[in-house]
């Protein structure tokens, strides 16, 4: 038999740099208060958001893609056609087929790379980010471009309740790449299927094409999402911190899914974290931007000056499917 | 051990006064969560899974709405408890 040769494996590898696009307008609460009934006061106590990002009709997805895309390939210090692997963690793409990620690699100079969608929602980026770590580590790709972008402004109902007045737009960008130490912890990731009715689409694309049913939309039942969220999650946060050796209070930072500022607070309370480590609250003026919403957290706290490079990181995403995925990471 | 409807009553007060901050004695059977005690969907859900940790009980999702008043979430959880 031909002696087969597989691929030669890495070590280790890092995040080497973040890049983050948002929507051009920013929307109060009070542009959107008016169909559901509600009012700036409401929304601030419930959610923690006082204004989202929203993305006019003029910046498309792709737009923010790019432009996220292009800020982390700069920042990693490499060439676009050094990078192996394109990965678009998105639900917000408005075709079955082609993939987002093929046309993105093609703008940003990455083609002929393996370029694939990650159909995630806000567990979208750290599922994106364990597969950059799988295919830099057994050396089946060298550089990796993570994208987690939504448009969800397209998908929106304005007269619901449950969920639109937390959605905004946006793309964060990550370059995956080899390292010399450690730099991304085993990801704890999975699924929970049998809550597959909690948080999604209002109807399928058939209903839509038969007349049976309205453009979908974004659509949740609260109190299961909370409830999951909150106690499930945390469960998986010291799985994450548990098998990356290290202790809460080990972290600079948390990076939840900016889902909902509540969800936030309660699961930083469940973990009894040390005052030192700063939790993300991006949410507050970006609202939820499921899979963009833990790039663009980390790209604000940086920043911010509230983290910076070498820092511990726990990040960790979970939403729709249901879906979730976490690791430790050092800042890049 | 089971217990009776007025010890439910006393913990279920202490665990929304934790959540909420509301003096426990203005939390009376006959008051509703959303109404009179101005909690939402999220502080109930708080509510409910520290209950159930409380009184070794279970409340799914899709009972959690029909507790409207105090007395509702009372009378579920002693009946829960067997």
């Amino acid at each position: 038999m031909a002696k087969l040769n597989q691929s030669t494996s890495v070590a280790f590898s890092k995040i080497y740099s973040i890049g983050a696009a948002r929507g051009d307008l920013t929307v109060t609460n009070d542009d959107i208060a008016g169909p559901i009934n509600s009012s700036d006061e409401w929304i601030t106590q419930r959610t923690g958001i006082i204004t989202r990002k929203r993305a006019s009709k003029d910046r498309s997805l792709m737009d923010m893609a790019v432009e996220a895309s292009n800020e982390a390939i700069k920042k990693a210090g490499i060439q676009p056609s050094e990078i192996e692997a394109v990965i678009f963690s998105t639900i917000t793409h408005p075709y079955q087929t082609p993939s987002a990620a093929a046309l993105l690699a093609e703008l940003i100079g990455a083609n002929p790379a393996p370029a694939f969608d990650i159909s995630a929602a806000c567990a979208g980026y750290c599922y994106g980010i364990a597969q950059a770590d799988s295919l830099v580590r057994s050396g089946t790709a060298k550089y990796v471009l993570v994208v987690g972008g939504e448009k969800l402004s397209d998908f929106i109902d304005p007269t619901d309740r449950s969920i639109s007045f937390l959605l905004g737009d946006g793309a964060g960008a990550a370059i995956v790449g080899p390292s010399d130490t450690p730099g991304i912890s085993k990801s704890v990731w999975g699924s929970d299927g049998s809550k597959w009715e909690a948080v999604g689409m209002t109807g399928s694309l058939l209903d839509f094409r038969d007349g049976t049913g309205a453009w979908p939309t974004l659509v949740q039942e609260g109190q299961t999402v909370f409830r999951w969220a909150v106690w499930e999650m945390v469960k998986v946060a010291k799985q994450a911190l548990e098998v990356a050796g290290v202790k809460a209070e080990d972290l600079n930072a948390i990076v939840m899914h900016q889902a909902n500022e509540r969800i936030i607070d309660e699961m930083a309370k469940q973990l009894a974290l040390p005052d030192h480590v700063v939790v993300a609250k991006d949410i507050k003026t970006s609202g939820n931007t499921s899979a963009a919403s833990i790039p663009l957290a980390m790209h604000a706290l940086l920043e911010q000056g509230q983290i910076k490079s070498g820092d511990l990181a726990l990040q960790i995403g979970f939403g729709a499917g249901l879906a979730f995925g976490a690791q430790v990471v050092v800042v890049p | 051990m089971a217990l009776s409807a007025a010890e439910v009553l006393a913990g279920l007060a202490e665990i929304v006064t934790d959540e909420t901050g509301i003096a426990t004695d203005v939390i009376a059977l006959d008051k509703s969560f959303t109404d009179d005690l101005d909690i939402d969907s999220i502080s109930m859900m708080t509510i409910v899974v520290n209950a159930e940790d409380k009184f070794n009980v279970k409340i799914p999702d899709e009972e959690v709405k029909n507790l409207l008043t105090v007395g509702d979430a009372v009378n579920y959880i002693t009946k829960a408890q067997g």
